[in-house]
This record gives structure tokens, C-alpha cells and sequence, in this order.
């Protein structure tokens, strides 16, 4: 090891240099791809976020004109309200159910391997037939769950054509896709060592003590990677919104991001959708930031291996 | 103390049961809409609107799933599907195994920044990304064709390299250095004696990318304006649009577009699980 580090410091061999050379060929296929794809088109959503266009007619300078509509644009903000309901929602409780299933899923009962296929069976099927699926669940006389709550004497509300319901009925599709954190959270558990478990049950721990103590530190990077991805995609819904609500009734599924997709590709408003997005970059930014910054409880094992 | 033991047995056993009752009463949630899904995809077109709510249909009627290949091309749009999903993974295969290979044993300057700018990519929202991509392929004129959902797909993305480069670190050096000393090359090495060993890191993100390239939408939908040329997903979302009332229909349709991924699950399941523990998400 020692002998490794002093070589680097010395001028490189020809044989260095030859895998050098091979390296940064070797990164080709991913460099190509991060400079066409990622890179140039960050610059460009930049460039284009001060001008006005619409693809077909010549580009026109803007300045900040994009960047002052935005503070006058009403639907900004409720769009972000949107965004904001369903994230802080769907976030929590998506990773909450996930770890609980995943610990039920965790222990030793008849038909536990049937059981994890059943709950993460939803989470495979693809989005848009599992949304049209979930319109016609939340159908206000003839889906399944207004047909149960009659059974306990509840009238239902309209779900998805009534503005106040239509949220929580993407939400309840959303929950329903919880395998993908189960199975996730799962694999996290089993890679607790049950040497940690023996030693506090030894030293007289109780159940609920050996979850907080033991269970909970040893898995938090893995909640705290689910929650971040999370947060991120879930502010990204489209599919979801798209398919099941197109954003209504009355806008109130309209997400930030399915109000700049209408204005870049149906208002072909180019100029200020660049803009827009700024807005979904810099939020996303500023959330993980703060979720790496509070990220305290976060239990980081040192690398013994 | 004997008695202690029992009791301890037997608090346990009341355990296994409760839990056993939990999980068949949350089976119950989760299965319950795939019944419903099948159930109205048999029904006749008044029995799916009949009240109160048939669970099982008096008659299956198989006819809705002929008709639904009668009024969409569905075939067309399985081999849309198939095609750009195969493409995409055979693009990802290749590309990420060369990149995460060359992160986990070459040694150049800069390979660390590189990898950390690579890992940080996934954490730009593709939104921003999105726009002047649609320009990008506009000016290319590659609009309706299936160029922009298959040529970006054909170098690394980060997710699936980071995930290959975790198991090449976890190779064994010496192979490496076995196969130098018989004469092999830097590339020698990964083709003949690294890349075999991957196999359960590439069958993961063949599943990955199977799943992703099935599930896509958004591009399909930006990109795609001739109907011969749709994706299941975005014929799926059309067919909504078209038919408003025939859930019978809709339904057929969805079930029938689940049974690639449905198949695929039956078929790979070891390895999405092991894929998803592959990635060992330690920070």
C-alpha cells in the first residue's frame, strides 16, 4: 500500500502514462454522453432562459424579462403548492409504510416469500396502466374503494373530479406503489449483522430498544438515500399527474412540472420554460442541501471491511 | 424455568400468527386492485356500470381482450416497445460495463473528481435537462423518430455504472494481475476475464433498463407524433383518451400491457432484488 502511494507522487512511467491514456478512453462512452446530454443542454437551458422563442420563429433576446414574469405569474406559485402537497406527503408516508412492511416482511412466518412478491407485484406493473387502473378504482359510483366505504356507511367523495379529493387520490396510487421502498428497506435490513442483535438482546434491550437503538442507526443511510431520491423524483411526478388528472379538476393536480411542460410544449413558450426550470433546479438544490446539512441522525458505520 | 421457556415459545408463536393476519389483511390491499383490474376486463360493457357492483362477472367475456388487438395495433406498439427497450439495454450493457471497468481499475489523473461529477449528475432534475434536449433533437430532425429515446441510452448513465463499478471493486485484484503476467492487456483483461464475472450486475440492469424503457413516458410522449410509431405506454394513455366509458376495454388493454413486466418479474426476480441490494447504498 505504502509502495503504491509513493509511486504516484513521482513523475509517470511510460507504463502510467499508457494507462492513462487507456483511462480516459475508457470514460468515452459515459464523457460523450455527459457533455451531449447533461452539460451542453445545462448551458443551453441557461442561454435560453433569457430569450424568447418558439422554435419555428428566429430566437430574440429577452433579458430578464422571463425571470420578472415569473414573479408575476400567479400560476407559479399554486403549481408549486402542488408540487409541495404531494411531495411532503407522499414522501413521509411512502417511506414510513415501506419500512414498516419491510420489517414485518423481516421476520420468520409461514409464506413470508409469497407475501414480499404480493406487496411489490404493484411496483412492476407499468405507470400508465397502473394510473388508468387507479381512475377507475377512484371512480366516484362504480370504483371499488366509494363501494367500500358505503359498506361502512361513508358516502365517498369524487376523488379525481373534486378538486379537494383529487390529491389524495394520486397520493393513495402512490401508496400503493410502495414495494419499490419495502423491498429497498429490506435489503437494508438483512445486511444488519445479527451479532447486534444477540449482543442487545444480552444486555436485557427490549424490542422497541433494539429497533432504536440497533435497527434504526444500522439501516438510516439507506432511509436517507430513499428519502432524498424521494423527494427528488416526487417533485418530478409526471406520469402520475399526466395520466390520471392532466392536472385538473380546477388545476388542482397542475404540478410545477406539468405547468412548464404546458408551456414548453404547448405554448411552445421555449424562453420562459428554460426559466422554469431554474426554479425545480434551484428548489431541488436547496432541499438536498438542507437534507445532507440535518442529516445528523444518519449512522455511517466505518469501513472495516 | 422450564415453564419460562414454553411461555417465551408461546408469545412468540402469537406473534408469528398476529403477523401472519397483518400481512394476509394488507395482501388483501394490495392484490385487491389486480382482481378488480381482471374482473372488469371480463365484463360486459353493462355489467361494468351496473350498480351495486358485480365483483365477478356472470360471463367471461374474453371477446374485450380480441377486440382490444382489433381496434389498437397493439402488436405494432409490443414491437415499438421491445425494440427501443432492447436497444436502450444493449446500449447500457455495453457503454457502462467499459466506463465502470475503467473507474474501478484504471489509474489516471482525475479519476476521483470524475467520479464524484459523474455520481453528482443524478441529482440535476431532468426538467431542466429536458428542454433543450427537445430542441437539440428538433434541429437534428429527429423529431418522431425513435432516435431521441434510444441514442442518449447508449452511453453510461450514472446509475448503472456506479452500480457495475461497485462490484468491480469487489473483484479480486489478483485476477487482474494474474492475467498481466500471461501477457493480457488493459482491455484483454476486462473482456476476458472481468466482464464474465458481472454477470449479476449486468442482469440486474438488463431488468432496470427493461423496466425503464417499458415504464417511459414522457419521452415517448414528446417525441413520438405518428401513432405507428407509439411505445404501449403512450398508445395506453391515448386509448384512454378515445374511449371514455369502455373500462372493459381499458382494462384489457392494461392488463395485457402488464404482462411484459409481469413475465419479466417471474423470470428475473432474484436479481432486481439482488440488484437493489447490489448498490449497497451506504452513503
Amino acid at each position: 500500500m505504502k509502495k503504491k502511494s509513493s509511486i504516484s507522487k513521482k513523475p509517470m512511467s511510460p507504463l502510467a502514462k499508457k494507462e492513462a491514456i487507456q483511462g480516459y478512453i475508457g470514460l468515452l462512452p459515459w464523457l460523450i454522453g455527459f457533455l451531449c446530454f447533461t452539460a451542453v443542454p445545462l448551458i443551453a437551458a441557461f442561454c435560453l432562459s433569457f430569450t424568447y422563442w418558439d422554435i419555428l420563429t428566429p430566437i430574440r433576446w429577452a433579458g430578464l424579462n422571463n425571470f420578472k414574469e415569473i414573479f408575476q405569474d400567479g400560476k407559479i406559485l399554486s403549481s408549486l403548492w402542488n408540487t409541495f402537497r404531494y411531495t411532503a406527503i407522499a414522501v413521509p408516508l411512502t417511506t414510513a409504510l415501506g419500512l414498516l412492511i419491510a420489517l414485518m416482511m423481516n421476520q420468520k412466518a409461514r409464506g413470508i416469500l409469497i407475501f414480499r412478491v404480493i406487496y411489490y407485484l404493484p411496483a412492476v406493473l407499468p405507470a400508465t396502466a397502473v394510473a388508468l387502473l387507479w381512475i377507475w378504482i377512484l371512480n366516484p359510483e362504480f370504483g371499488i374503494i366509494n363501494t367500500f366505504l358505503s359498506y361502512i356507511g361513508i358516502t365517498g367523495p369524487a376523488w379525481l373530479n373534486d378538486p379537494h379529493w383529487a390529491m389524495s387520490g394520486v397520493i393513495m396510487r402512490a401508496c400503493w406503489g410502495v414495494g419499490g421502498g419495502m423491498i429497498l428497506f429490506l435489503a437494508a435490513l438483512q445486511n444488519v449483522p445479527q451479532s447486534y442483535y444477540d449482543a442487545a438482546k444480552i444486555d436485557g434491550g427490549s424490542a422497541w430498544q433494539c429497533f432504536k437503538k440497533v435497527t434504526l442507526p444500522m439501516i438510516s443511510p439507506t432511509i436517507f438515500y430513499f428519502v432524498i431520491t424521494g423527494t427528488i423524483a416526487s417533485l418530478q411526478e409526471f406520469t402520475l399527474f399526466k395520466v390520471m388528472t392532466d392536472g385538473g379538476p380546477v388545476e388542482s393536480t397542475t404540478t410545477f412540472v406539468l405547468y412548464l411542460y404546458n408551456v414548453a410544449f404547448g405554448r411552445y413558450n421555449i424562453g420562459y420554460a428554460s426559466a422554469l426550470s431554474w426554479i425545480i433546479f434551484f428548489i431541488s438544490l436547496v432541499l438536498t442541501w438542507i437534507m445532507f446539512k440535518s442529516s445528523t441522525w444518519v449512522y455511517y458505520e466505518e469501513e472495516g471491511k | 424455568m422450564k415453564r419460562e421457556i414454553s411461555s417465551a415459545k408461546r408469545k412468540k408463536q402469537i406473534v408469528s400468527i398476529l403477523l401472519f393476519i397483518v400481512l394476509a389483511l394488507g395482501s388483501f390491499v394490495f392484490l385487491f386492485p389486480f382482481f378488480w383490474m381482471i374482473s372488469t376486463s371480463l365484463k360486459t360493457d353493462s355489467e361494468v356500470w351496473s350498480y351495486p357492483i358485480k365483483w365477478i362477472p356472470s360471463k367471461l367475456i374474453w371477446k374485450n381482450y380480441i377486440e382490444i388487438f382489433n381496434i389498437l395495433p397493439f402488436w405494432r406498439y409490443f414491437f415499438n416497445t421491445f425494440f427501443i427497450t432492447f436497444c436502450r439495454i444493449t446500449g447500457q450493457v455495453i457503454s457502462c460495463s467499459i466506463v465502470a471497468y475503467t473507474f474501478a481499475r484504471l489509474k489516471f489523473p482525475g479519476r476521483n473528481v470524475l467520479f464524484i461529477l459523474m455520481l453528482s449528475t443524478m441529482m440535476i432534475p431532468g426538467v431542466v435537462t429536458l428542454i433543450p434536449s427537445f430542441v437539440f433533437f428538433s434541429k437534428l430532425n429527429w423529431v418522431n423518430t425513435w432516435l431521441p429515446l434510444i441514442v442518449p441510452m447508449m452511453f453510461a448513465t450514472p446509475f448503472n455504472t456506479f452500480l457495475l463499478r461497485q462490484f468491480y471493486m469487489a473483484l479480486p485484484k489478483e485476477l487482474d494481475e494474474a492475467a498481466k503476467l500471461d501477457g493480457c492487456s488493459i482491455w484483454g483483461i476486462f473482456i476476458r476475464i472481468l466482464l464474465p464475472l458481472t454477470k449479476p450486475a449486468i442482469a440486474a440492469i438488463v431488468v432496470f433498463e427493461f423496466m425503464a424503457g417499458w415504464n417511459d413516458f414522457m419521452g415517448p410522449l414528446l417525441y413520438l407524433v405518428d401513432d405507428k410509431l407509439y411505445t404501449v405506454s403512450l398508445a395506453l394513455s391515448f386509448f384512454q383518451g378515445k374511449n371514455h366509458t369502455d373500462w372493459q376495454l381499458l382494462m384489457a388493454a392494461s392488463t395485457v400491457a402488464s404482462i411484459p413486466l409481469l413475465a419479466l418479474f417471474a423470470i428475473a426476480q432474484k436479481y432486481i432484488i439482488g440488484g437493489i441490494t447490489m448498490t449497497g447504498i451506504k452513503g
